[in-house]
């Protein structure tokens, strides 16, 4: 049996168990509607820190040492670490990887980082390079909104299409054996510009190719939405799905209550956060945190996770560049 | 860019415009009028103390003005300048107030930085257009207003 299918799809043959799994969040995710999946809620989103980024390198710190004692692995064990984050230069994933001391693959896929992870994690486990793989990712609502938007004080009247950058960290160990549920197929997906222009609207920028990514995946694979318990994207929001549920019909198929939104779904509408959530911990905290857990109790079978990146820098908007999208895509079983 | 691939984008454009929720204008605008109108009376009520004590006008006006740019700082200090702009709206903005709240905003920020190349360079970082479009303005006006009236002052 050959490992592709179709276009861009690659079926694992060894697939890698998820052996173990960890999240961390901040207050706001925890009274969200994610709060009882998330394994360490703190109560201070700076972490004692002076600096979110130090606060938000802390928090992946945290989440991979709780991974690795969750599935008995030291950090020599662990062949490789694959993490990304927001920030420039993945700052966080680099610190975390250097206090960690395994070798270290950064990645960038802006809020699809997880996926991207969790797939070249399963590459590397499947292909035999590996026996366990660390994937973990994290972002932080202050270290975003400055490096992305404004500084956290200014007079700002967000719009109904913002997004609230998730304040946390997930990390997952992948291995050739154990207990976990299984990765059995990742579709890599290709980079989407629907000419989106306003990073006030990152939902509407990244729909295109979480739809993309979907339609090929039931293409390549054959499969339709009714195999699956749950298609879960990760951070679209209240714009992005409705845009993205609109674009998945046109192409023929029909989502319905399959399919959940991470980020429309993360904070309560008491919240007050315009559409949603976003950032590489909403999509984390969804698949490693909700997702796993509810396999693990038994209430469902086979997920698609989907998460979506918006490829862009405050650098690329202000010279006038529109905002591409790109999207993952995973199939993890009981 | 071939025109499907065009078409296809305007086409999107389109939906994105019909599913982005729009701004309640209205409430916006009564929000706004209310929280402007709110800080230019402490504005004003300041002002009527002041004069009390310093009868010339250009001062009391000057001690005023300092007066607000220094609650406006104080206030964003506190956390509470974002919470009133949230609701007000440009309301919050225009006063100088919001003015003095992009500067305190700004030097919070990036005082991690540094005292230097941190908070001392980015400082005026959103404040900044808004002095040098402002300078640029006021000069135009004010040669404008002398060529037309022949004089200075």
């Amino acid at each position: 049996m050959s490992k592709r299918l179709g276009l861009q799809t690659i079926v694992f043959q060894q697939a890698p168990r998820i052996a173990s799994c960890s999240t961390i969040a901040g207050p706001k995710e925890g009274e969200g509607n994610f709060g009882s999946y998330i394994d360490k809620l703190v109560d201070d989103p700076m972490m004692g820190q002076l600096t979110p980024e130090k606060a938000e390198r802390m928090m992946l710190y945290l989440a991979c040492q709780d991974a690795l004692a969750k599935a008995a692995l030291t950090e020599d064990d662990v062949h490789f670490f694959v993490g990304g984050d927001l920030l420039n230069q993945i700052i966080s994933s680099s610190y975390c990887a250097r206090d960690l001391g395994i070798p270290f693959l950064g990645i960038y896929g802006a809020c699809s980082s997880i996926v991207e992870g969790l797939g070249l994690g399963s590459l590397i486990v499947d292909g035999d390079y590996a026996d366990s793989v660390l994937v973990a990712t994290s972002s932080h609502y202050q270290a975003s909104e400055r490096q992305f938007r404004y500084p956290v004080e200014l007079n700002i009247q967000h719009r109904k299409s913002n997004q609230w950058t998730v304040t946390g960290a997930a990390a997952a160990v992948l291995s050739k054996s154990g207990t976990g549920p299984k990765i059995t197929a990742a579709t890599f997906g290709r980079v989407l510009d629907y000419g989106i222009k306003s990073p006030n609207d990152m939902g509407a920028a990244m729909a295109p190719a979480a739809a993309d990514t979907l339609c090929r995946h039931f293409a390549d694979t054959g499969k339709t939405p009714g195999d699956y318990d749950l298609i879960l994207t990760g951070d679209l929001a209240a714009v992005g799905q409705k845009l993205f549920v609109q674009l998945v019909k046109e192409a023929g198929y029909t989502l319905g209550s399959k399919h959940m939104d991470v980020g429309a779904s993360m904070y309560k509408p008491t919240q007050q956060v315009g559409a949603g959530g976003s950032g590489c911990a909403c999509s984390a905290i969804g698949i490693l945190g909700y997702v796993v857990k509810e396999m693990l109790q038994g209430n469902l079978r086979r997920v698609l996770a989907m998460a979506t990146g918006a490829l862009f820098s405050p650098v690329s908007t202000q010279q006038g560049d529109s905002i591409a999208g790109i999207a993952h895509a995973v199939v993890i079983e009981a | 860019m071939d025109k499907a691939q065009k078409d296809r984008r305007e086409r999107y454009q389109q939906m994105v415009r019909e599913a982005t929720p729009q701004p309640n204008r209205w409430r916006n605008a009564v929000m706004a009028f209310i929280t402007g109108g709110a800080i230019c009376t402490v504005g004003q009520l300041l002002y009527n103390l002041f004069e009390k004590v310093e009868p010339s006008r250009l001062e009391t006006t000057a001690v005023t003005q300092a007066a607000m740019i220094a609650l406006g700082a104080i206030a964003t200090g506190l956390g509470f300048y974002d919470w009133l702009a949230e609701r007000g709206g440009m309301g919050a903005a225009v006063p100088v107030t919001g003015f003095s709240n992009t500067v305190a905003s700004a030097a919070m920020e990036f005082r991690r930085e540094g005292y230097i190349l941190g908070m001392g360079a980015k400082m005026f970082v959103i404040a900044g257009p808004v002095l040098v479009y402002g300078i640029i303005s006021g000069f135009a006006v004010s040669l404008l207003r002398a060529v037309l009236t022949g004089s200075l002052f």
